[in-house]
């Protein structure tokens, strides 16, 4: 078992994450929407994208967000559902996490560069 | 009112079985009336407990048809599906006779949630003053009605599943105390209730709080531990 101060910790830092995903979610899904009205190519959309800070900025910390919430919750999931011992969830989560931030991350650089 | 009831009821221990009593109904007939007509009339070994009858002991409760509930205060007629009722003891709880649980480690998890007050006054000292409308006050007043009846606890699907869940009351009691003005164990308390085996396991389904005689909500004060237990942990206090 982790000890409580790291749990109370993971907590606090998966709900600040959710609300920071609830918002970046509600945004990706209007931008989405809204973009794609009349049809939209590859090459549209980087042209909008590339050497847009702003755009990759939001895109940041998104992946950010989901980095920390995604692996927490997987963590819980294998230890109450699948009863793995929480150091080998931790370490799973722990894998999950740099792939998600790894992944993320070359989307959003391959957008704007 | 003249057809007669069917109480399926629940006789031995874990590897026991229902046996089924004809009883005869009455108007405003309470679950717990039924288990005593039993108990007086048909047989005297029936084992269960109660005492106040009026839903201010907590001594009552049991699962009725599936569902935990304070059986003096719950009306037949509100919980009786064709004619039968099925009264079975409480979920979660070793049983030690037919409707008795064993409620020792219910109320040890009490004490493990540090659910005592730790006061620092002397009868010598004045009487605290708190303001009755404060947030504080209002937070413990939302709790502290409780009268550890244990159908929150029967209620808890994670109580089912991890034993050392303390549960949905001792960690409202917890709350209340923690929102005590005058109480000053807070930071062993906030230890004692982080994590998985405290309010960190809680799934905020709210069954405890659906169930609640006195109406409580166990889920909201577990909401309210998260939030302070996060609080003290990220200020290095916890
Ligand atoms: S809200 Fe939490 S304590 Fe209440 S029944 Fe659900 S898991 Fe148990
Ligand atoms: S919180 Fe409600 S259901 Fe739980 S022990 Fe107290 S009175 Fe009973
Ligand atoms: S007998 Fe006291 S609460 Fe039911």
């Amino acid at each position: 078992m982790i000890n409580v101060v790291t749990q109370a910790k993971l907590w606090y830092w998966q709900r600040l994450s959710a609300m920071v995903l609830a918002l970046c979610v509600v945004s990706h899904l209007a931008m989405i929407v809204y973009a794609s009205r009349g049809g939209l190519t590859a090459a549209e959309i980087l042209a909008r994208t590339r050497g847009n800070a702003p755009f990759a900025a939001f895109y940041s910390v998104f992946v950010a967000a989901c980095a920390i919430h995604v692996p927490i919750g997987l963590k819980s999931i294998a230890v109450e559902w699948l009863r793995w011992r929480e150091r080998s969830a931790s370490i799973a989560a722990a894998i999950i996490a740099l792939a998600l931030l790894v992944m993320g991350f070359r989307a959003v650089y391959a957008i704007f560069v | 009112m003249n057809e007669p009831l069917y109480a399926a009821i629940w006789r031995g221990k874990t590897n026991g079985s229902f046996s089924t009593y004809e009883v005869p109904r009455h108007e405003s007939q309470t679950v717990l009336d039924v288990v005593t007509y039993v108990q007086r009339h048909l047989d005297p070994t029936l084992a269960y407990r109660f005492a106040c009858r009026v839903g201010m002991c907590g001594s009552c409760a049991m699962s009725v048809n599936g569902t935990p509930r304070w059986t003096c205060r719950t009306h037949v007629a509100k919980v009786v599906r064709g004619n039968t009722v099925r009264i079975a003891p409480l979920a979660h709880l070793p049983i030690i006779r037919d409707l008795v649980t064993d409620m020792r480690e219910f109320f040890d998890k009490w004490t493990r949630a540090k659910g005592d007050f730790v006061g620092t006054r002397t009868r010598r000292d004045d009487f605290a003053r708190v303001a009755p409308n404060s947030p504080e006050r209002t937070a413990a007043d939302a709790g502290v009605e409780c009268i550890g009846c244990g159908v929150c606890y029967a209620a808890c699907d994670v109580v089912g599943w991890r034993a050392d869940f303390l549960g949905p009351a001792a960690l409202n009691r917890a709350w209340t105390l923690v929102n005590d003005a005058r109480d000053v164990g807070g930071r062993i308390r906030l230890r004692a209730v982080a994590g998985d085996a405290g309010c960190h396991a809680c799934h905020t389904q709210g069954s405890c709080t659906q169930w609640c005689p006195k109406q409580l909500a166990p889920t909201a004060a577990i909401a309210g531990l998260k939030r302070a237990t996060a609080k003290a942990a990220v200020r290095g206090e916890l």
